[in-house]
């Protein structure tokens, strides 16, 4: 591990309106680890992924990969920097107009500018390491189960083998077998391509399975940081709430309010 | 007085709501446009959006245009009867329908089909976040939703209006021969002696602005809707009521540009 954290957050503020998401995040994610980042609905999970990404524009704070801040680069080089990041959607986001090999070649054809035959074999070939057949590339994303499509938008991530990997709520949706078939696969991906991987979810299991550390956001701030292994008993009132689905605690007394 | 004072602050918001409006729109079309001069140009999209608005927008455009030519020749032959004018009717027919006619009741019938299956489909994927996963794939969704739609609308009316012209006359044609008991040679003499290239020509122009109209109301509002079904139906229906009424508001203003004297 290097003292140069591949993803580095500092003072990250977001508001909609008057309603402030993210009040100050602050988090580390070391190189080639897994974090995985819990938190209730609407807390701001999803947004953080999104100013990331660029898709949101935070109101203050830096977002730093591999010690470069994305949010004071001009256009392109943040642009460039952003396109080592792959992305797995909640509800997959796979394009309907197109068919699944062409899904997961999309990155290839778009940012590589592989040629169409030589982007078909990578496809099936990434198609394979997610457990599907060549033959589900001929198939239009409508023709697929919610775990097909999982897997494909997984595939889709990993094409281009990105360096940062992004989870939103990877297993939400599929039944529990399902869940850990798609835990799996992730780890898998990322250990196989050495990838960096941030992952939020609600799902307790999934957190375990496919985190390296852990971080909870409660109140547009984190809260608690620390190894996955120690989520489910970690000392802290609202992570021990959140975790264990207790009616009673901070969070719920919040909601009285 | 609280309350007049509440009525002027409400006239006011709407106003530069209205305003507000007006630039995003604006600034969406340009940044759209824009796009045909930076690489990469996605040609296969391009030549799709042209088909999907040109080629299947056809049948009902040609029917549309081919009842209103019919219903013109009946309609100006009882009225022109009445002056003893029943010669003009070629000419009324020709001139409605290249000048005003074919453009305006084709940019309706596009708004109608495929004006609102654009903001379907774009809300569609804006709701479904596979605009924002182009994004993440280095794909700068403008140029791959937008410009082909805004090059398919700005090409293929003009097109399609000029097939309306022609069906809209040959509909005046059929019923002013068949029913009215005109003769076909002089029909036609009188429509080809009396048709200007500039009425056919600025058919068209009205046809390629309401063509783009159609293509930036349907692409603005089905790229910026929220909230599920209920937001991609609230986005289809102003993607047509917008662009119809625009299209009506510019028939009047380019009117005024070619014709006015």
């Amino acid at each position: 591990m290097t003292d140069t954290p591949k993803i580095r957050i500092r003072g990250l503020r977001k508001a909609f309106g008057d309603k402030l998401v993210l009040d100050g995040i602050d988090l580390d994610v070391a190189p080639r680890t897994s974090m995985v980042v819990i938190g209730g609905s609407g807390t701001g999970k999803s947004v953080l992924l999104k100013c990331v990404l660029g898709l949101i524009e935070p109101d203050a704070g830096s977002i730093e990969i591999d010690g470069q801040d994305v949010l004071r680069m001009d256009r392109r080089a943040a642009e460039q920097q952003r396109a080592r990041i792959g992305m797995l959607f909640q509800n997959g986001a796979l394009f309907d107009s197109l068919p699944v090999w062409e899904n997961v070649a999309f990155g290839l054809l778009a940012r590589h500018k592989t040629d169409r035959r030589h982007a078909r074999a990578r496809a099936e070939e990434v198609l394979g390491q997610v457990g599907l057949a060549a033959s589900v590339g001929a198939l239009w994303p409508s023709e697929l189960s919610g775990g097909m499509q999982k897997r494909v938008a997984l595939a889709r991530a990993i094409a281009a083998q990105p360096d940062i990997l992004f989870f939103d709520e990877p297993t939400t949706g599929l039944d529990p077998i399902m869940g850990a078939v798609i835990d799996n696969l992730i780890v898998d991906c990322v250990k196989r391509l050495g990838s960096t991987a941030v992952a939020i979810t609600h799902d307790m299991a999934s957190a375990r399975r496919i985190g390296d550390r852990a971080a909870m956001i409660h109140k547009g701030r984190i809260v608690w940081e620390g190894p996955a292994t120690e989520l489910m008993d970690c000392g802290n009132a609202v992570v021990d709430q959140f975790t264990h689905g207790r009616h009673q605690g901070p969070i719920q007394m919040e909601l009285r309010r | 007085m609280n309350r007049l004072l509440d009525g002027v602050a409400a006239i006011g918001r709407t106003l530069l709501g209205t305003c507000r409006l007006t630039g995003r729109i604006a600034l969406f079309g340009l940044d759209g446009l824009s796009n045909v001069v930076r690489p990469p140009v996605y040609g296969r999209l391009c030549l799709h959006a042209f088909l999907d608005i040109g080629y299947y927008s056809l049948p009902v455009v040609a029917l549309t245009a081919v009842f209103t030519g019919m219903v013109l020749a009946l309609q100006s032959a009882t009225g022109l009867s009445r002056f003893n004018a029943e010669s003009a009717v070629a000419n009324l027919v020709v001139l409605s329908i290249t000048r005003e006619l074919g453009p305006v009741l084709a940019g309706l019938m596009v708004a109608g089909r495929a004006g609102a299956a654009m903001a379907a489909e774009l809300g569609t994927m804006r709701v479904t976040d596979q605009i924002d996963a182009l994004s993440t794939l280095s794909t700068n969704p403008m140029k791959y939703l937008v410009t082909p739609r805004l090059l398919g609308g700005l090409l293929a009316l003009p097109l399609l209006v000029l097939v309306a012209d022609i069906l809209g006359v040959l509909g005046g044609f059929v019923i002013a021969t068949v029913k009215l008991g005109f003769n076909a040679e002089v029909y036609l003499s009188n429509t080809l002696d009396f048709v200007r290239t500039d009425d056919v020509v600025s058919g068209l122009v009205k046809a390629a602005v309401f063509g783009f109209l159609v293509a930036l109301m349907g692409s603005f509002n089905g790229y910026n809707s929220r909230g599920g079904a209920q937001g991609v139906g609230a986005a289809t229906t102003n993607a047509v009521v917008s662009a119809s009424v625009l299209i009506l508001a510019f028939d009047y203003v380019l009117t005024e540009l070619f014709f006015a004297r």
